[in-house]
């Protein structure tokens, strides 16, 4: 569904990603580890288009996606909830994921219409679905920080993404935040067939959860593989989980 | 959920009608009633608004002409500032130099009498069209910067357009400007101006409200809060600001009609920066995140020159001391402070949307 084909970014000298590959087959559970500065999130900012690659290829269902816009790269199917709780302050919870649907249904132009009556049930069910409903009117600024970061792959739902990206969607929640929303993964991933790419500093959710592991390092890829191989490989323990960052 | 299962939530993708019942959906495994209770956009303020209607229709029976005037002056300037506020309390666009498109408006509509002898009416339509398109050119450049980089754009090229305004003397008649354009009848005294302004005012504040609680009103207030985010749900943030400014500037032309309408003249000041920075100032004074804020804004200030314009000359400072005061001590506006003072639960704050 996805593959990344020895891609580069530099931000001025330095290499941020540094010829990392990556594939994603439809319907799995991919995860990509690595320390903090590793270059996770610049990854994903090339596949999701908000930068553009120096060199490389990002093929997407078939077609190249490198380069493109953010919002062509949603519109052909995938969505991205990110690191740091990126919403819409001062809208409603509603709202905020309502302006997503909007978008996803051609209907960001409609002039006439009350915005109110449109939209609704898909929507609702999306809050339903992540558990925001009882807290549908309020502001977004106002929720709580594991709220926000749930409404942030609420928001991506929105989008009805075929590749679902999120970006250490667990940062900074309680322990029963985490166990809540990596249930929702799972959900998502099973129930709703949405292909899952994140990253995620907790390596024993990594390891239960994930059905592909990619390491990388220094913005390069060690290894991409199954967990159990990711556990045996040597070259792993060293320069990862037997170093400091374990 | 069984694989097979599995396969055809995905393949529905998000909707798909239950067979058995016609008033469900099924929708990411949950089950919703089809018709959802709608809550109308009821405007809080219905009653209010209808009743200040009607004593409006009814003033010119008592008022005396000046009044009659001054209202008038406050309709024109609010459904600027509202035209403005568009833009840019629910856009988070810097349209620092919104002026451009009322003189636009103005001179538009007073050209096409003045020079081709083109029927009022005919004048009237196409100068809110000339000024969505001159919108159009300005914010096709300006929408490919962001921020304080826009405004700036935006008050270089709409001081371009003052310049010719100010500078070609035999078309637009240079820093005397026109006056005593010929006018239709019944726009000739106070009492038949005051109400086609009002009513064009009243249509226009009406479709406004429609446009911000529209999905496109939804769509330009994410961009406001969070263009990036806009971008990554699949929104054309550029397009979309560009398409915010064409309208803002079409009702911004319908303003400089409506001031051609009332004062039968026209000169360079409509289009000047000074003129931007009161409609600005308007907009932050009444609280530019409220829909109504900007014609409190536009009042305050016309009532304040007004009043000030008999004592002193120095109109401009008076608007600086109340642009800073406003700063200080009001940086939500009039509206945003009596929202804050009055709000009647603790739980109406947590309400979004256009109010
Ligand atoms: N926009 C940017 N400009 C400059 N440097 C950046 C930018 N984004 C990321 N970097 C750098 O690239 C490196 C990789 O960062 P990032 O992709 O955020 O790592 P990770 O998500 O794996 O922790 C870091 O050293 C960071 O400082
Ligand atoms: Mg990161």
């Amino acid at each position: 569904m996805l593959r990344v084909e020895s891609i580069y970014k530099s931000f001025d000298d330095f290499m941020a990603v540094n010829g990392a590959c990556l594939t994603v087959e439809r319907g799995a559970l991919v995860a990509v580890i690595g320390p903090n500065g590793a270059g996770k999130t610049t990854l994903f900012n090339l596949i999701t288009g908000l930068h553009k690659p120096d060199r490389g290829k990002i093929i997407f269902e078939g077609q190249e996606i490198g380069g493109l816009a953010p919002y062509e790269i949603c519109r052909r199917g995938v969505a991205r909830a990110f690191q740091i709780a990126n919403i819409f302050p001062r809208l409603s919870v509603f709202e905020n994921v309502q302006v997503a649907v909007f978008a996803r249904q051609r209907q960001s132009h409609n002039l006439f219409q009350p915005a109110q009556k449109l939209a609704r049930a898909e929507t609702d069910a999306i809050l339903q679905s992540t558990g925001l409903e009882s807290q549908a009117r309020r502001v977004a600024g106002a929720l709580s920080h594991g709220d926000q970061r749930i409404l942030e792959i609420a928001i991506a739902l929105g989008s009805q993404p075929h590749l679902l990206i999120l970006d250490e969607p667990t940062a900074g929640m309680s322990p029963e935040e985490t166990a809540k929303t990596m249930n929702l993964v799972q959900q998502l991933a099973r129930a709703r067939g949405i292909t899952i790419l994140f990253c995620e500093h907790d390596m024993d959710i990594v390891f239960s959860v994930a059905q592909s592991i990619m390491v990388m390092r220094h913005g390069e890829t060690i290894i991409q593989a199954t967990p159990d191989e990711v556990r045996q490989n040597h070259q792993v323990q060293e320069a990862y989980l037997g170093g400091a960052d374990a | 959920m069984s694989a097979e299962n599995e396969k055809t939530v995905y393949e529905s993708a998000c909707i798909r009608e239950n067979p058995r019942s016609k008033n469900e959906i099924v929708m990411y495994g949950v089950m919703l009633p089809k018709h959802m209770p709608i809550k109308l956009a009821a405007p809080r303020w219905l009653w209010l608004t209808l009743a200040l209607l009607l004593a409006l229709l009814l003033l010119p029976l008592a008022a005396p002409l000046f009044y009659i005037y001054i209202i008038s002056v406050i309709f024109v300037t609010a459904l600027l500032a509202m035209s403005l506020n568009l833009v840019l309390g629910y856009g988070g666009v810097y349209q620092f130099h919104h002026a451009v498109f009322y003189g636009v408006g103005a001179y538009t509509a007073t050209l096409l009498i003045t020079e081709l002898a083109m029927p009022a009416w005919l004048a009237f339509a196409a100068g809110p069209v000339v000024a969505a398109f001159t919108g159009l050119l300005i914010g096709w450049f300006c929408v490919r910067l962001t921020k304080l980089y826009f405004g700036m754009l935006q008050i270089a090229l709409g001081s371009l357009v003052w310049v010719i305004a100010y500078r070609w003397y035999d078309v637009t008649g240079g820093d005397n400007g026109i006056h005593d354009i010929p006018m239709p009848e019944f726009l000739m005294s106070f009492q038949g101006a005051y109400y086609f302004i009002l009513i064009i005012t009243v249509v226009c504040v009406a479709l406004m409200y429609l446009i911000l609680n529209s999905p496109f009103g939804a769509t330009l207030q994410a961009i406001r809060d969070n263009p990036e985010r806009c971008e990554a749900i699949g929104v054309n943030v550029r397009q979309h600001q560009l398409i915010g400014i064409v309208i803002a500037s079409f009702f911004g032309g319908v303003a400089g009609v409506l001031f051609v309408a009332l004062e039968r003249s026209v000169f360079p000041g409509l289009l000047f920066w000074v003129l931007s920075l009161e409609i600005l100032v308007m907009c932050l004074l009444g609280g530019w995140f409220t829909f109504a804020g900007p014609i409190l804004g536009a009042a305050i200030v016309v009532a304040l020159r007004t009043v000030a314009s008999r004592y002193t000359d120095y109109w401009t400072t008076i608007l600086g001391i109340v642009l800073i005061l406003l700063i200080f001590f009001l940086p939500e506006g009039v509206m945003g402070w009596a929202r804050e003072r009055f709000k009647p639960r603790a739980s109406k704050a947590d309400q979004g949307g256009v109010s």
